[in-house]
């Protein structure tokens, strides 16, 4: 009866850090690999665009890959007067001007696709070309319902957001949709964590696990966010990890332990829960605790 | 010919700020009539595009030589087609002003 009520729920979750290198995507493989054996609709949505490697760990077939594009400008130096208008208009310095030398370029890397610039000019000089930002693709795990989305951005782009937000997208909202989020507490962050119903911040014990978890978690509280944290490599370092989440009343999850036999499996791109059966008990538990108390239910 | 010379300050003995389109201030030094020109750079907190909007303040100055200590992927491309030269200089504790006087 229990397992019927969390299999009519929906939820996001987030796997997220201040800090890199802290399990983010151990955590997400592990818990997509959990939730796909156990519930029918489960999607993992890897919105670590710069760097995205989730999809390494898993068995998938590609259904689809969309192109994420942006528009930004061209000028057609015939029309244009050098008036310098859209230069002023534009708030990145996208627009490179030299009126005496009769010079004008866009900086495609540098365009937000705001569109200021074709509303500034009065002649008609400005047109708009789609720009690739990256690309967003939709896998299918083998054997299961169950699907892989992976945001991966252009090398030479500005900002991963807009191909993050394709694959949030993609991801959609029904079933249990896992974000492995992009490291750091800046936009692409922000844009990952703002419809989940849940954030879990993972860090280490220590100084610098310590140092950018607060840093998330004085974010998610700007934001209104639920979390709660995963330590990972606990057994390293020091207790105040610990002390500053009694403090602060922060949940703790789940411990994962400095264990070589994690690593062993992470190096292979081995999914640790598989081969681990207490650690995959442990986040079936957490995530169980999780959408009792965050899921939305479907009615 | 005007030359540009990345500043850290506003005087000739102030040192040869490393970074280009982020640098404090410029110094338009004319080789013909010897006379500087310091000005503070706006680009220097841009949030993005210094290099590109530095580029375009030097060379509205008509500056054909840029002395820095580095310069940014991005304007490579756009000094080349405005035919001004980057001369990179690695010791940045070199003033402004023995950097005239090598150009003299």
């Amino acid at each position: 009866m229990e397992e019927l009520i969390l299999k009519n729920k929906n939820i996001k979750i987030a796997i997220a850090s201040g800090k890199g290198g802290t399990g983010k995507t151990l955590l997400s493989t592990s818990l997509f690999s959990v939730l796909k054996n156990n519930y029918d609709n489960v999607c993992l949505v890897d919105c670590d665009a710069e760097e995205p490697n989730s999809g390494i760990f898993l068995n998938k077939e590609l259904i689809s890959t969309d192109i994420v594009t942006q528009r930004v400008p061209v000028i057609d130096t015939d029309k244009c007067t050098y008036c310098g208008k859209c230069h002023d208009y534009c708030s990145y310095n996208a627009i490179f001007i030299l009126p005496p030398y009769k010079i004008i370029r866009v900086i495609n890397e540098l365009c937000h696709g705001c569109g200021a610039c074709t509303v500034a000019c009065e002649f008609g000089a400005l047109t708009e070309i789609d720009y690739e930002q990256g690309t967003v693709s939709e896998y299918k795990i083998k054997d299961t319902q169950s699907r892989f989305v992976e945001s991966r951005m252009k090398v030479g782009v500005m900002s991963p957001v807009d191909v993050i937000k394709a694959g949030l997208k993609k991801g959609g909202d029904k079933g249990i949709v896992i974000y492995d989020a992009p490291p750091g507490t800046s936009c692409p962050f922000i844009h990952t964590v703002t419809k989940v119903d849940f954030v879990v911040l993972i860090t280490e014990p220590t100084p610098f696990g310590l140092s950018d978890l607060k840093q998330s978690v004085e974010t998610l509280k700007t934001m209104d966010k639920n979390y709660g944290v995963v330590i990972n490599r606990a057994g390293l370092g020091n207790d105040d990890v610990y002390a500053y989440l009694k403090e602060n009343n922060i949940p703790l999850l789940i411990e994962i332990p400095f264990d070589r036999e994690i690593a062993n499996h992470y190096s292979k791109a081995e999914i640790a829960s598989e081969y681990m059966p207490d650690f995959s008990d442990k986040l079936n538990n957490m995530f169980e605790k999780i959408i009792k108390e965050h899921g939305n239910s479907s009615n | 010919m005007k030359v540009a010379i990345t500043s850290t300050g506003d005087n000739l003995e102030s040192k040869i700020d490393p970074r280009f389109g982020r640098c404090a201030f410029f110094v338009i030094y004319d080789t013909e009539t010897k006379s500087t020109e310091f000005l503070l750079n706006p680009n220097k907190n841009a949030s993005n595009g210094a290099g590109p909007a530095s580029v375009q303040m030097v060379a509205d100055k008509g500056a054909k030589k840029i002395v820095s200590g580095e310069f940014g992927m991005k304007i490579k491309s756009m000094l080349d087609g405005l035919e001004i030269q980057m001369i990179v200089i690695k010791d940045h504790q070199k003033t402004v002003k023995s950097i005239i006087d090598m150009l003299k």
